[in-house]
């Protein structure tokens, strides 16, 4: 029992203190692919390399759109690597969730030179909500405070990367029960259903009846590419894509899988969520 | 055993049609027809042999038949030898062998289910991969889509098997279970506290991952092999990239086969160090977790600095690792190993001084000896139950061959001694990472990029942290695949927990569940 007490004392604080102060972040940490669109000279070999369709492009006549989706990115910098010029940066950005699905997607197009390569940039459009979400926390915190939140969490299919990550914000380092959030066993105990994908055909029924034992007024978070958009594996004979295919999501969480800070991020911005709906819906 | 296969020849010459070693170290033995029964008896009495996975491939559109494959190993020889069946296309029947070898239970049932060739004389014919309600589809088949849009869930639902008797209950859980794990049902007989009997159904996350490396190219598949088992990435992940190296005959730099070893030890070090805490909480002794979990960030932050990921994800490359390292970079990992080993023996001196969490942990959840080598269990399980295994040395890969460790095994069983062995191995693997570090020498990280030649059928094994891995491919045009099986050990494992619960009170099935630490999605794919 001393040398227990004695360790913990040794050890002391383990506690980041995300969100109020930034995380380490390892220099090599890959957060989301930053488009420098009138730079990008070819958008072809970032999209062959990109292994989850993140980038797509669709050549019509003369002209080219690309279209970029941080929900189905994993942040493998791929397209960075592929991309000349530097008009594609990895950043270290991670806190990236967001309420609107179409804030994740961003769009470009382009006209082309014969040899397919970009002539001249058209327009570029998309993803300020991803910026604005950093705002919108503050709000979220701030209506936190004597609240307590119950996450059921729902895996539909995933690959149990995401999983590791979820887990890791029950460790001391992460602590999420400092925010009096905290993980109950079962769905009618639930404010909240923290989802990772992709939804199996197999799963299917389980996630809906787990949503439908989940109490109003309710959350539900759709956590890194497979839960967002099926991610690497898409909609397929046992693949239903992502969570939004089965049930309504309210915040998508991207990554691949999200870094515990990323998720931490992303329920707190859905707590804002369920303020609201509370408040417009006090009956459920 | 390659050597000695002129006797196997001489032995069955009508059976055997011709035996090549295509890949070094693996060779194929071609039969005459579907039943490998004999040869199978043979192998596995006259060689000692072990069989470790067999699977199905369709060749009906190029060779007009399907072929089942069943590889073999022998302990103290690095060879493998794979037994190539052909089943005509007109009469899509094979001899069972799971009454015999239960360990190919499931993988023959997967076969029926996926490939809808008929696993005759099984004594459980049930689907397994494909749910009850699934239409009459072969979803493995070269002729079936893979986007195939399939009506929703309904109609017949599983049944599980009555257990009768008085004061006899059966308790349903899952597959939504109240921890952050993984979907699967458990049906639990009980008869007041003791279990009597488990039924253990899986495949909730089957997501057609087989199927998909066949649709896509072979550089984006690497990133789809870091998704088999996201606790594994980087095992799956190597285990895929030395598939297609065999295939292609890639030579991997030197500097990258000792960066690869690096990565795969680190995999193991922060999943036994969170397993180790993790088994501890399920018998109450919150305090080692939270020190464990408190570990594992320091690794995962190691990873991190060495990957640009915590999952050590997007860093193995066909031919190497992506990324090189600065100097700075292997400072960390001696930095680290450094603090985290003085911590990890913190943790462990807290665990073993408790005798009330040795108490709950020693003589629980019973798996013999007998009955693992059976069920053909492998990795950490196995280990612990007697089953001397480790890809690490049996097959060595990467720069393991160079590197000396011990492989712990115990014959007890129970949970302590799978607890037991992960300290071990965590041990171990401090010593080859600083080994690795030293001998990390200057050079490329990366074989050039070549196209991949159609046509080419390889194999590798990985030792992951939680068992044996295995890949098997075969390559097709513009850089495809035509095929590629994976066995996770999970697959090999998971009947082995029915067999450690018997007899256990239902309150301790979690942290014996926990002690196994299976991937449900290793298995299901």
């Amino acid at each position: 029992m001393f040398n227990i007490l004695q360790n913990s004392f040794r050890v002391g604080t383990a506690t980041a203190e995300y969100p109020r102060l930034a995380p380490h972040l390892a220099e090599q940490f890959r957060g989301r692919p930053q488009f420098e669109f009138d730079i990008w000279s070819d958008a072809r070999p970032a999209a062959d390399r990109c292994p989850t369709g993140a980038i797509a492009i669709c050549d019509r006549d003369d002209a080219r759109q690309v279209t970029v989706d941080y929900g189905r990115c994993i942040y493998c910098g791929e397209c960075a690597a592929a991309s000349a010029n530097g008009a594609v940066q990895m950043t270290q950005e991670f806190e990236l969730a967001t309420s609107n699905r179409s804030d994740l997607v961003l769009t470009a197009e382009y006209s082309l030179n014969p040899d397919g390569s970009h002539a001249e940039l058209r327009s570029a459009k998309g993803g300020p909500g991803i910026e604005d979400a950093g705002k919108r926390i503050e709000a979220a915190i701030q209506s936190l405070l004597g609240r307590s939140l119950a996450i059921r969490q729902v895996d539909a299919g995933s690959c149990n990367g995401c999983e590791q990550e979820i887990t890791a914000l029950n460790n001391p380092v992460h602590d999420i029960e400092r925010f009096g959030i905290h993980f109950v066993a079962s769905p009618r105990h639930a404010d909240m259903l923290l989802v990772t994908g992709p939804v199996t055909r197999n799963m299917e029924l389980a996630l809906r009846k787990t949503w439908a034992a989940t109490p109003n007024p309710k959350v539900v978070i759709a956590v890194g590419a497979c839960g967002i958009s099926g991610g690497i594996f898409g909609i397929n004979y046992a693949s239903l894509g992502g969570v939004d295919a089965v049930i309504p999501v309210n915040v998508f969480i991207p990554g691949c899988p999200p870094r515990p800070e990323a998720l931490l991020h992303g329920i707190l911005l859905a707590l804002g969520q369920m303020q609201r709906l509370s408040h417009s819906n006090p009956h459920g | 055993m390659t050597s000695n296969l002129d006797e196997l020849r001489e032995r069955f010459p009508e059976q055997i049609r011709s035996i090549e070693e295509a890949i070094p170290g693996q060779t194929v033995v071609l039969l005459d027809g579907p039943d490998a029964t004999a040869i199978t008896r043979h192998l596995l009495s006259e060689y000692k042999a072990r069989l470790v996975t067999v699977f199905a491939e369709d060749r009906l559109k190029a060779e007009g038949v399907f072929y089942n494959y069943y590889v073999f190993d022998r302990r103290g020889d690095t060879d493998w030898v794979i037994l190539k069946a052909p089943v005509p296309s007109d009469n899509r029947k094979f001899p069972s062998l799971a009454a015999e070898l239960p360990s190919v239970n499931w993988q023959e049932r997967e076969i029926q289910d996926w490939f809808g060739l008929e696993a005759e004389g099984h004594p459980n014919p049930r689907r397994v991969a494909l749910h009850d309600n699934w239409p009459n589809v072969h979803p493995l088949q070269k002729d079936f889509p893979l986007d195939t849009v399939l009506p929703p869930f309904e109609g017949e639902r599983h049944v599980y098997r009555p257990t009768l008797g008085e004061g006899v209950f059966q308790i349903p859980v899952g597959p939504v279970h109240a921890g952050i794990i993984e979907p699967g049902h458990f049906n639990f007989a009980v008869a007041g506290e003791p279990i009597l009997y488990l039924q253990v159904r899986l495949f909730y996350t089957h997501k057609g991952t087989e199927k998909l490396f066949e649709n896509l190219p072979i550089h984006r598949a690497v990133f789809l092999a870091e998704s088999i088992s996201g606790d594994s990435a980087f095992s799956h992940g190597t285990a895929f990239c030395a598939a297609i190296e065999r295939a292609a005959n890639i030579e991997v730099p030197v500097r990258a086969q000792f960066m690869r070893t690096i990565l795969l030890e680190l995999e193991r070090l922060a999943n036994h160090i969170g397993d180790i805490g993790a088994i501890a909480n399920d018998v109450g002794f919150v305090i080692a977790n939270a020190h464990a979990g408190r570990v594992r960030e320091l690794m995962l932050g190691l990873n991190e600095t060495l990957t640009g990921s915590r999952m050590l994800r997007g860093m193995v490359a066909i031919g190497g690792v992506r990324r090189d390292w600065q100097r700075v970079q292997v400072e960390a990992i001696e930095h680290t190993i450094e603090r985290v080993e003085r911590e990890v023996r913190d943790l462990v001196a807290i665990i073993q001084s408790s005798d009330s969490t040795r108490d709950r942990l020693e003589r629980t959840g019973v798996l013999r000896s007998d009955k693992a080598r059976t069920l053909g269990v492998v990795g950490v399980a196995g280990r612990a139950s007697g089953i001397d295994l480790d890809t690490r040395r049996d097959h060595p890969y990467e720069a393991y061959r160079q590197l000396s460790f011990r492989v712990p095994v115990y014959d007890v069983g129970d949970v302590y001694h799978r607890v037991r062995v992960r300290i071990d191995e965590v041990s171990e693997s401090f010593r080859i990472v600083r080994t690795a570090v030293a001998q990390l020498s200057e050079g490329e990280h990366c074989a050039p990029a070549q196209p991949i030649p159609p046509g080419r059928c390889a194999l590798s094994a990985v030792e992951g942290w939680r068992g044996e891995i295995v890949h098997w491919v075969r390559t097709g045009e513009n850089n495809r695949l035509e095929r590629c099986k994976i066995k996770d050990p999970s697959i090999d494992n998971w009947p082995a927990i029915v067999e450690a619960v018997e007899g256990n009170i239902v309150a301790d099935f979690p942290v014996i569940n926990k002690s196994f630490n299976l991937s449900y999605s290793g298995t299901d794919r």
